[in-house]
């Protein structure tokens, strides 16, 4: 298992590599660059920027040179020193500005998988034993609505509702007074009260996948001939459900939980604009806008290399959780 | 008579009309229609027929581990000789969930299924899944829980035990994997063993193999066995009786060498003679039986292998359900051919 493991992670890099590269490549794409966007800005402003002064800035910044030669910079400067580069929208390095926004962002993106899960697994497990009963239809119907529902919409009803009954429509993840408070217990109330909205609106579509998923695995388990067996050993109903079906059908979704892992780091980004959530989705999204090619690079980078990372955690786990592929490992 | 000798010519198990219907959205399907039979203590009764007859459901409903769609009427009167007590149970008075017929279930009617791979799960050791049945029913300890199951493993004749137990399923063979169900099965040391198609998913060599072991255990423990096969030859070698069924109902039943020897019904016949026979005819082809089964829905009252039986008699195997007619004691048959009456059967 282990030699598997570091085989994967060997095979890995050079994917990361070339991933790496063709992001780089992929954002000098676009015609302009930062110091043209910039220069526009400040035309709007009312100041010119002068040829000069600009080849001046394109210099500074290094924009000049070959993409292969800024891309060697880029590469260098992030295996040697861990540097990834400078932000200039936010005129700070890029690993400050991803930290500034990574605590919060993990805690709304884990409250969120948790949520899906706690959620999820339950009903799916109730909607297969009781197939066809009146609840089974009422949250299958809520599941497929959930995933039809477009999630910035939902936001937007939420926050009406929010709003008329509540007087609040709870926007951002704070309210005025705590947004520079320290942390204390009444900030960490009104966070959990502003997390409710995110919450929803960000799990719903996936909560309701889950729900379809998990209902369908443990339909397909619970008409399995080891489930005849186990009744026909004498054990009780409740027993041979949660031994039996319900472990089986965890396997798929455990294993995809490696998958998610990038959108944990990254959050959801139209749901965080519409809900003006200091997260990274946001954050990522202007960086696009604006040019600022060093943090969307590593944006990018990093997207990459979670999901990579993702995919190894999901094979290791089902090798984990499947007694069959472990022992395939084992001959390997 | 003295009352020991009463209830020792007691069957162990008696099935009296026992009737399965499942609702279909085209009618009522009538899978199992009035099906009586008796297990003597220690002896093998045969059950045969072809697939969908309903042999399978007869056999489950014994233990009620059919799906909830299976609408089940008539008794099982099961008569356990544990402890002294005599105990005469009606097994389908009893709740399929309630704890009665779970202490019944694996304790003292076990059962075997046909696809080894799939009857066990792949989730969990052999080890687990056999060590399952004897912690429930015979000991809450589990170190004397694994001794019982290591010493099971090796009576079915699987070696290295204790390497075994901890294997997965899929590391075992089809036939090892049918060693270890009938491990599990007899753990318990059931007075019943109920084998559905025990050898049908194995290689001819193990299906040899698997019968054997059966037999010498049946001859150590002592327990009676209900055998659901298709296969006449399995038949010929396990059993001391035979029930045949066709379309829901037991349409021949007798002593295994009464009825390869002095089949009645055309149906009996028809098996009997589709089997192919060592020093046969190569040129010729084998017999068929022509035809197909029909579906058991909506049907009006008549013999159900009318269409295809040859010696039909038309105007009476098609107008009325046909009654039993016992040619000796223990030979029945269910066909107006041998029947002194041309009245139908009071259903």
């Amino acid at each position: 298992m282990l030699q598997y493991s570091i085989k994967r992670i060997l095979m890995a890099i050079p994917v990361v590599i070339f991933i790496s590269f063709i992001v780089f490549y992929i954002i000098q794409l676009p015609p302009g660059d930062y110091v043209s966007s910039y220069s526009a800005q400040m035309t709007a402003t009312g100041e010119v920027m002068t040829q000069a002064d600009m080849d001046q800035m394109r210099a500074n910044l290094g924009l000049d040179r070959p993409v292969y030669e800024q891309y060697a910079m880029w590469a260098k400067k992030i295996v040697l020193h861990g540097d990834f580069g400078f932000s200039f929208n936010y005129n700070k390095p890029v690993l400050d500005v991803v930290k500034q926004y990574m605590g919060l962002t993990l805690v709304v993106s884990l409250v969120t998988m948790v949520f899906q899960y706690a959620v999820a697994i339950p009903i799916g497990i109730y909607t297969a034993v009781k197939q066809y009963s009146a609840g089974d239809y009422i949250f299958s119907g809520i599941s497929f609505l959930g995933m039809a529902t477009p999630n910035f919409l939902l936001a937007i009803i939420l926050m009406f509702l929010s709003y008329t009954w509540f007087g609040d429509p709870l926007l951002g993840l704070f309210s005025n007074e705590f947004v520079n408070a320290s942390w204390s217990i009444d900030k960490m109330i009104d966070l959990a009260k502003h997390m409710v909205i995110p919450v929803i609106v960000i799990g719903l579509a996936s909560t309701a996948d889950l729900i379809r998923v998990m209902r369908g695995q443990m339909l397909d388990e619970l008409n399995k001939p080891n489930v005849v067996t186990a009744r026909a050993k004498g054990l009780s109903e409740i027993r041979i459900l949660f031994k039996y079906p319900t472990r089986a059908a965890l396997n798929p979704i455990v294993s995809t939980f490696g998958w998610s892992l990038s959108s944990i780091f990254t959050g959801a980004t139209i749901t965080a604009i519409v809900l003006n959530l200091p997260i990274q989705g946001p954050v990522m999204y202007n960086a696009l806008l604006g040019q600022d090619m060093f943090l969307a690079g590593s944006w990018l980078l990093f997207m990459a290399l979670l999901t990579v990372l993702g995919t190894l955690i999901s094979d290791i786990l089902l090798a984990w959780l499947d007694p069959k592929i472990r022992t395939e490992f084992r001959g390997n | 008579m003295t009352t020991q000798a009463i209830r020792a010519e007691q069957p162990l198990l008696s099935v009296q009309d026992l009737k399965i219907r499942i609702q279909m959205d085209n009618g009522e399907m009538r899978a199992v229609d009035g099906v009586d039979f008796e297990i003597k203590k220690g002896k093998t009764l045969g059950l045969v027929g072809e697939s969908g007859c309903g042999k399978s459901l007869t056999s489950r409903a014994i233990i009620s581990i059919n799906p909830k769609e299976c609408e089940t009427s008539g008794t099982i009167i099961y008569r356990s000789e544990e402890e002294q007590t005599r105990e005469e149970l009606n097994l389908l008075s009893l709740d399929p969930n309630s704890k009665k017929i779970r202490s019944i279930r694996g304790r003292k009617i076990a059962m075997i299924f046909q696809e080894p791979m799939t009857a066990f799960s792949p989730m969990y050791t052999i080890g687990n899944q056999i060590m399952e049945a004897i912690l429930i029913h015979r000991t809450k300890n589990k170190k004397e829980a694994k001794k019982i199951a290591l010493e099971m493993l090796g009576k079915v004749g699987i070696s290295d035990q204790e390497k075994r137990f901890d294997q997965y399923p899929h590391e075992f063979s089809g036939g090892m994997r049918q060693r270890a169900m009938i491990s599990m099965a007899l753990s318990c040391n059931p007075e019943l063993l109920i084998a559905d198609e025990p050898t049908t998913a194995l290689d001819v060599t193990i299906q040899a193999q698997v019968l054997e072991l059966m037999r010498s255990l049946q001859a150590e423990f002592g327990m009676a066995i209900l055998l659901v096969t298709h296969d006449l030859g399995i038949i010929a070698q396990m059993c001391d009786e035979v029930a045949v069924m066709y379309l829901g109902k037991i349409v021949e039943q007798a002593p295994v060498k009464e009825l390869f020897y002095n089949p009645k019904h055309p149906y009996t016949k028809g098996l009997l003679k589709s089997m192919p026979r060592l020093g046969g005819d190569k040129s010729k082809r084998l017999d068929s039986i022509e035809g197909s089964v029909p579906m058991p829905i909506n049907m009006p009252p008549m013999c159900g292998f009318y269409e295809r039986c040859s010696d039909r008699i038309e105007g009476v195997c098609n107008a009325r359900s046909v009654p039993k007619t016992h040619i000796s004691d223990d030979h029945m048959v269910r066909c107006f051919l041998y029947s002194d009456s041309r009245e139908g059967d009071s259903i």
